[in-house]
């Protein structure tokens, strides 16, 4: 039982910060548009501007993340959206799917040439001693990654009920022709969306890249369950893919311990197929509407 | 026949001895390359016509051209002929993306983009790991070329002149396809996909065949694969080389028939060309597309298209000049 | 007394708190040319789309030839022998005057397997032709649809729809921002397809002239139910209808 507790817990913090990257996914593909398959990478990048931070400018470690966090926000959200969304959107979203995982190869080749190959060794941020907890042995840092996710969710949600930007940001995402007749700056807007995107890819990059040490290959998988999170927690609402990430994250964590160690990869593509199967609008999602 | 299509046919006519001659004083290597970029032709050809022709997104096509290759492979191990045993890949790749493709389809939005993006995941797990069937990391090899009796493929360019035949004869496919009314109600489906529907074209299933069609042209490729390399192992299968083939489409034009053969040229190409960047050449290479895709989305037939129109406007039948605008 | 071609029996549909078609009833019979008119929100698009199958009535039904066709998809719907025109966007535009009209025939001859293995044009050519003929637009038979008027590409779009040899049409503003020479051309051509085939039209159509010189039958909607009923000149002294247009 408490070797479950465990798994589950461990399973509930890594699917957090799944959720993270699957909120951010859905954002785009939401208020922008924008189907983002360079997600997993952009979770890798800004791990990357730490160790630059930390390694060649010799920055202690506060100032490398938040350096980190900026360039992030400047390349991952104002530069993809101005370079690479802006001129190919209007060409169509297939076009921009294809650019997307051209531009996923791009960084993480660059990674790969630029700093190196092998996996490096990466800070934590939080503290990792273990706890126990009803006689499960957890670490703290799952625990933290955990508080800290839902804590963004919640903050995220709060903007985008309550604050006037945050609503406008939604009206975007839900008729942009109806919100611009309404006032509202579309332009900035959608910016906005990509900006929040890089920023909570980035913020999920600070927390998982310790756990799994920063590696230019990892935005492979990454990138890959944040989507699948997003699609089988109900790709219109942000409540679905954190639904989705966690659900991902325990599952995965599970069958890793209990099923199979081999097959672990193929559980979340099984539940993507299931889901389109049987709810393709997503365990929370609302249907879209009648099919062509 | 009007000036242009006589022009056409000659480009044809042309383009064929090119390709009889090609392998002429060549050696080795570049017979093997040559035979390759048929190949991919053959897994482009179908890929363009899921997407160029039906609009859909697949990333599966490495991995159809996997199940293809290692049914062969496992057959012609067995004993099978060449000929009876790519029939078995072609029909199983059908049938595959006949299931993969229903679900799917059903609903709006890119979700083939996604199955299928899981699908090629899923097989290459389970070509990693089913060894006692694939030969798991280690692959199959050993398998034999065909052998026609009088003619035999051992040699290489033997196998670039069957490797020719067998294109010409899906590319002969392919276009019959694209001629026929389907190829019409392809056109619909991309220009008016309502008014389409509202005519009686069953989007879903014409879409569905295009991809279960593609597929198997995914298959044919994998079968001729496994011949010409003799040796096949899971990591040439993976998601990665999906990709490329979905890149031979865009570049080459998408929806434009010969699209596929001019974009494998240059997927297969471009690596040797920027060979001398080592490391960089993936980096230059993806920096290429996405500048490609921002300037030119109909890709290098589309600006051929383009240019033509400008200088040479016709009145001509709009499905033999235009390709497909990706939506 | 035959089946009607179109049955409405008491449809309903609300958006909310809006009841836009308040149990609506008619019947449609073969060879009636039949208008349906009303001021803004009177309700006519709504029902107009429950009869396309965009739209699921909250209560009713809508029968064709006797058929449910409720929830039907486009493509089902049109292989029932029922034809539409769009407002707009309605042609191919990159395709032939020619192509759009064998296309809009192909999906009723034979299979998906006889439509790949056959001949390009479906067997179509010479009716193709017919059409494009009775639309007095051969000199455009290969021209892509794109390039010609607006005028020109309504009358394309009223081909396609006739081409499958329809019981029923529904002909959704076909008047709408039509020059007045071609609206004759076109009503002339609505009339003497009507005449020649029996085929059944409905019209949604804002244009009172036209609808009154080109409908056997007029139905009048206001805010979700019918007014008045009956021949156009009997409606145009309707005072009911009238006080709808003008009044509050």
């Amino acid at each position: 039982m408490s070797q479950f507790l465990q798994v589950f817990l461990s399973g509930l913090a890594t699917g957090s910060i799944y959720a993270l990257v699957a909120i951010g996914f859905t954002l785009l593909w939401q208020a922008a548009q924008t189907v983002n398959f360079a997600q997993g990478e952009f979770v890798v990048v800004p791990a990357f501007f730490v160790l630059v931070g930390l390694h060649v400018l010799h920055l202690p470690l506060w100032a490398a993340v938040a350096l980190a966090l900026v360039l992030s926000l400047l390349v991952l959200g104002y530069l993809f959206k101005k370079l690479v969304v802006g001129p190919i959107l209007p060409a169509g979203g297939i076009s921009l799917i294809i650019a997307t995982m051209a531009l996923g190869i791009l960084l993480k080749e660059s990674i790969k040439e630029f700093y190196g190959a092998e996996a490096q060794p990466f800070p934590a941020l939080v503290p990792q001693d273990p706890l126990n907890l009803f006689g499960a042995v957890v670490s703290m840092q799952d625990i933290m990654n955990l508080l800290i996710s839902l804590g963004i969710v919640v903050l995220l949600t709060q903007f985008l009920n309550r604050t006037r930007t945050g609503r406008c940001m939604q009206a975007t995402a839900q008729n942009p022709a109806v919100a611009e007749i309404l006032g509202v700056d579309v332009k900035r807007m959608v910016l906005y969306a990509f900006l929040v995107n890089a920023a909570l890819a980035a913020l999920a990059s600070f927390l998982i890249t310790p756990v799994y040490l920063a590696k230019f290959s990892n935005g492979e998988t990454l990138g890959v369950i944040a989507f699948i999170a997003a699609i089988v927690g109900g790709f219109n609402q942000i409540r679905g893919a954190l639904a989705g990430g966690l659900l991902i994250g325990v599952l995965d964590n599970l069958t890793a311990t209990y099923v199979t160690a081999e097959y672990r990869a193929a559980l979340p593509l099984v539940l993507l197929i299931a889901i389109i199967l049987l709810r393709p609008q997503g365990l929370l999602g609302t249907s879209e509407g009648r099919t062509v | 026949m009007t000036i242009t299509t006589w022009s056409r046919h000659l480009l044809i006519g042309l383009m064929l001895v090119a390709a009889i001659l090609a392998p002429v004083g060549q050696g080795n290597y570049i017979t093997y390359v040559l035979t390759s970029w048929l190949i991919f032709s053959i897994a482009a050809m179908g890929l363009n016509l899921t997407l160029g022709y039906a609009g859909q997104v697949s990333l599966a096509q490495a991995s159809f051209m996997a199940i293809g290759a290692y049914s062969t492979a496992l057959l012609t191990l067995a004993g099978w002929h060449w000929m009876l045993a790519m029939p078995v890949g072609l029909v199983l790749c059908f049938v595959v993306g006949l299931v993969l493709g229903y679900p799917a389809l059903r609903v709006q939005g890119h979700f083939l983009a996604f199955v299928t993006l899981a699908f090629n995941t899923l097989v290459f797990l389970v070509l990693r790991n089913e060894d006692w069937l694939t030969g798991g990391n280690y692959g199959l090899m050993g398998m034999p070329r065909p052998d026609f009796g009088i003619f035999k493929t051992m040699r290489q360019v033997d196998f670039y002149y069957f490797t020719l035949v067998v294109t010409v004869a899906a590319a002969l496919v392919m276009w019959a396809i694209v001629r026929s009314p389907w190829g019409r109600a392809f056109k619909a489906l991309r220009e008016n996909p309502i008014r389409a529907e509202s005519l009686g074209v069953d989007t879903r299933r014409i879409t569905l065949l295009a991809f279960a069609i593609g597929s198997a042209y995914g298959g044919l490729a994998g079968a001729l694969v496994t011949s010409l390399v003799q040796f096949i192992e899971p990591g040439s299968f993976s998601l990665v080389h999906s990709l490329r083939i979905l890149l031979m489409v865009v570049v080459g034009g998408a929806g434009f028939f010969f699209g596929p053969f001019v974009g494998a040229a240059v997927v297969i190409l471009l690596p040797e060309v920027l060979r001398f960047t080592e490391g960089y050449y993936l980096i230059i290479y993806s920096a290429l597309v996405i500048v490609m895709l921002a300037f030119v989305p109909n890709g290098l037939l589309g600006i051929g298209a383009v240019l033509r129109e400008r200088f040479w406007p016709s009145r001509q039948r709009a499905d033999m000049a235009q390709g497909a605008k990706l939506k | 007394m035959s089946q009607p071609v179109l049955s409405m029996r008491n449809i309903s549909k609300s958006f909310g708190a809006i009841k836009a078609v308040d149990d609506v009833s008619f019947d449609v019979n073969r060879g009636e040319i039949l208008g349906l008119i009303g001021p803004n929100g009177s309700g006519k698009s709504t029902l107009f789309n429950c009869i396309l199958g965009q739209l699921r009535p909250d209560a009713g039904h809508v029968e064709v030839n006797g058929r449910d066709v409720s929830g039907m998809r486009a493509s089902q719907l049109n292989r029932l022998g029922v034809g539409r025109t769009f407002q707009q966007l309605s042609v191919f535009p990159k395709m032939t005057v020619f192509d759009n009209i064998i296309l809009a025939g192909q999906e009723h001859r034979g299979t998906m397997a006889s439509r790949l293995f056959g001949a390009p044009d479906a067997g179509l050519t010479e009716e193709a032709d017919r059409l494009i003929g009775f639309f007095r637009l051969t000199h455009l038979r290969d021209t892509l649809a794109g390039s010609l008027s607006y005028g020109q590409q309504k009358l394309v779009d009223a081909a396609m729809a006739f081409m499958a040899g329809p019981s029923l049409v529904l002909l959704d503003e076909p008047a709408g921002g039509v020059n007045l020479t071609m609206l004759a051309d076109l009503k002339d051509r609505l009339t003497t397809y009507n005449a020649e085939h029996g085929t059944t039209f409905v019209v949604i159509e804002h244009n009172m002239e036209f609808v009154m010189s080109l409908c056997t039958r007029i139905i009048v909607l206001a805010e979700g139910s019918v007014i008045a009923e009956g021949a156009p000149a009997d409606i145009r002294a309707n005072q009911t209808v009238i006080d709808a247009y003008l009044g509050g």
